[in-house]
């Protein structure tokens, strides 16, 4: 790697964000330049930093679970998952099974809603304008269903600790299955767009390469570990909440690079929609809330417990100390892990690669700062 | 004498909806002396603990072995496997896990504060191996101002993890290659996830200096 300046020319410190509008959100980037090549690029994170993690430990089990949907704003649905999973855990209960398929469902729904923000952002960055309408008109969708289902679509407040608090509404299944029916068709659409598109395809390829080896050392998970070809998803490796019952693959990509991290996601939206078709095909009557106490007190303890959210592995490690408040509650975030191989993958590369390569790396900050 | 059972029930909301840390204290009504007690007034019950299990496996034995006394425990809850170390046990054991059984990927880095403990704070490890499919966790016990040694050159991942365990508790990591607040601003004064730092406290000087107003609440 280039580390000095070329002539010994002077380098060139460039500010980057927080308000800049590729930066998705507030996220500083202190980049060093030799001319238009990038030399190094420092984060300055924190911008939105409310002290998640210290306001768990002054509420109580079940009021700590609409806070968790604020980190990953994108996601809601997914932070609820892996925080109700882990307290569960430490409960020793498990949601019944129509609880975990109206879970994995709405799950999969979110994974598709946050791809499709990252899809319409990704491409803005990069000049391809059309895409984000066509992806915040089928984002639109699925926040319909979580607005029809629990009356919130971004911060949704979806799951229980144990269960679900609302059975599904009248009309969910047509719903779900006509949104199931509807997506696939669009994903071709987004594809066109896209995928054979010679400037999508400049821009991409070959830019913020990170191999296999790099990926483990920085411990970056996700749609970023996949397209350096390693097939890890927790949803096989380690499934919860039902995820074995259902067919579907792990799309991986071979050179790690901004192009094919595109295909894996795109292909992930299919694998999604393909899961939730799965779910609400085989959708279990029953009850939908597992024998909790009203007050939840786990025994003196401590879990990690994670899942794949849409940006990688999110966990929760849950310390209790027998009362009513959590001890102390650690997200491991993955855009925050995710986020700390930028400095590598656009060092050597051009300034107009820092905005695709902060793209494809899917973060957004309200998680990397909490 | 005091009436029977005025004092109870006409308290308000609990206390536990929300700010441990609210300052003015509400003043004991002086009918708070305990009742006489009841014959059947059930005694408090003590909260379950964790029956942690010893982890008896090949993994565990080798560890044993390799880092002797560094070792103290090898246990196993919730299906969860976890070895404790001794403070100068943590580093070793992550890189010969990383090594020589394939822990290749360093998953989170992270503190708990005991304030009443000796050893003030619990450092967790936890990392993974793709090759097993294995999680494991890794805890050590240290007092406050023990510097732990750095893994950035076990694994780089650590860098950014060890910055904030020092940001929020303030435990500085030896040999890490730039030991800087990450998430707080850099000159904040205190640890906010130390349990003696109350959630409604600031750094007074800082807001006024910075943004210009006597709080930010």
């Amino acid at each position: 790697m280039p580390d000095a300046t070329f002539l010994d020319s002077t380098e060139l410190v460039l500010n980057m964000g927080p308000q800049h509008p590729s930066t998705h959100g507030v996220l500083r980037v202190i980049l060093k330049l030799d001319g238009e090549k990038v030399l190094g690029a420092d984060c300055v994170i924190g911008y939105l930093h409310r002290g998640v993690e210290k306001i768990a430990e002054n509420r109580t089990y079940a009021q700590f679970n609409p806070y968790v949907d604020r980190m990953d704003y994108v996601a809601a649905v997914s932070n609820g998952l892996g925080y109700c999973l882990a307290v569960e855990k430490m409960l020793n209960v498990e949601a019944p099974p129509r609880a975990q398929a109206v879970r994995v469902i709405l799950t999969e729904l979110n994974r598709i809603a946050s791809h499709l923000v990252w899809l319409g952002t990704h491409a803005l960055d990069i000049g391809a304008v059309t895409p984000l309408f066509y992806c915040l008109r089928e984002r639109e969708e699925a926040l319909k269903i979580f607005e029809n289902y629990c009356g919130a679509r971004l911060t949704t407040h979806a799951f229980r600790i144990g269960g679900l608090q609302y059975e599904t509404y009248e009309g969910f299944e047509r719903e779900v299955k006509a949104f199931c029916k509807m997506f696939g068709p669009r994903v071709d659409e987004y594809e066109e767009l896209l995928t054979g598109n010679r400037i999508w395809n400049a821009r991409l390829k070959g830019v913020g390469v990170l191999n296999a080896e790099e990926c483990k050392e920085y411990g970056v998970t996700g749609p970023v570990l996949r397209a350096a070809g390693v097939q890890w998803d927790l949803r096989k490796a380690q499934p919860y909440s039902g995820y074995d019952k259902y067919d579907f693959e792990i799309p991986t990509g071979e050179n790690g690079d901004t192009y094919d991290r595109y295909l894996v996601r795109m292909k992930e939206m299919r694998q999604a929609a393909r899961i939730v078709e799965q779910a609400i095909e085989g959708l279990p009557e029953g009850p939908i809330m597992g024998k909790v106490p009203k007050v939840i007190k786990p025994p003196v303890g401590e879990a990690y417990v994670s899942i794949e959210a849409p940006k990688g592995e999110l966990g929760y490690y849950v310390v209790s100390d027998g009362s009513t408040q959590p001890y102390r509650v650690r997200v491991r975030p993955p855009s925050f892990v995710n986020l700390q191989a930028l400095d590598r993958m656009v060092r050597g590369g051009l300034i107009a690669d820092v905005v695709a390569v902060i793209g494809t790396l899917d973060i957004v900050l309200g998680e990397v700062d909490r | 004498m005091p009436e029977e059972h005025k004092p109870e029930g006409s308290e308000g909301p609990a206390p536990s909806s929300g700010e441990a840390g609210k300052s003015p204290v509400k003043p004991v009504p002086p009918a708070a002396k305990p009742a006489p007690p009841k014959a059947a007034a059930p005694a408090p019950k003590a909260p379950a603990v964790m029956a942690a299990t010893p982890w008896e496996s090949d993994l565990a034995r080798d560890l044993k072995e390799r880092l002797g006394p560094r070792v103290k425990e090898t246990s196993t809850y919730l299906g969860q496997n976890f070895i404790v170390t001794t403070p100068d046990g943590a580093a070793p054991a992550l890189e010969y896990l990383k090594l020589e059984a394939d822990f290749d990927y360093l998953v989170d880095i992270t503190a708990v504060d005991w304030p009443k403990r000796a050893d003030r704070f619990d450092l967790v490890y936890v990392v993974y191996s793709f090759a097993r499919n294995e999680r494991l966790r890794i805890k050590t016990a240290i007092p406050d101002g023990f510097q732990p040694q750095s893994v950035v050159d076990v694994h780089l991942a650590a860098n950014w993890l060890e910055r904030e365990v020092f940001d929020m508790f303030g435990i500085e990591f030896a040999g890490h290659p730039d030991m800087r607040r990450i998430l707080m601003p850099e000159e904040w004064e205190g640890y906010p996830l130390r349990k003696d730092y109350s959630i409604l406290r600031q750094d007074q000087r800082w807001v006024r200096e910075n943004l210009g107003i006597e709080s930010g609440q």
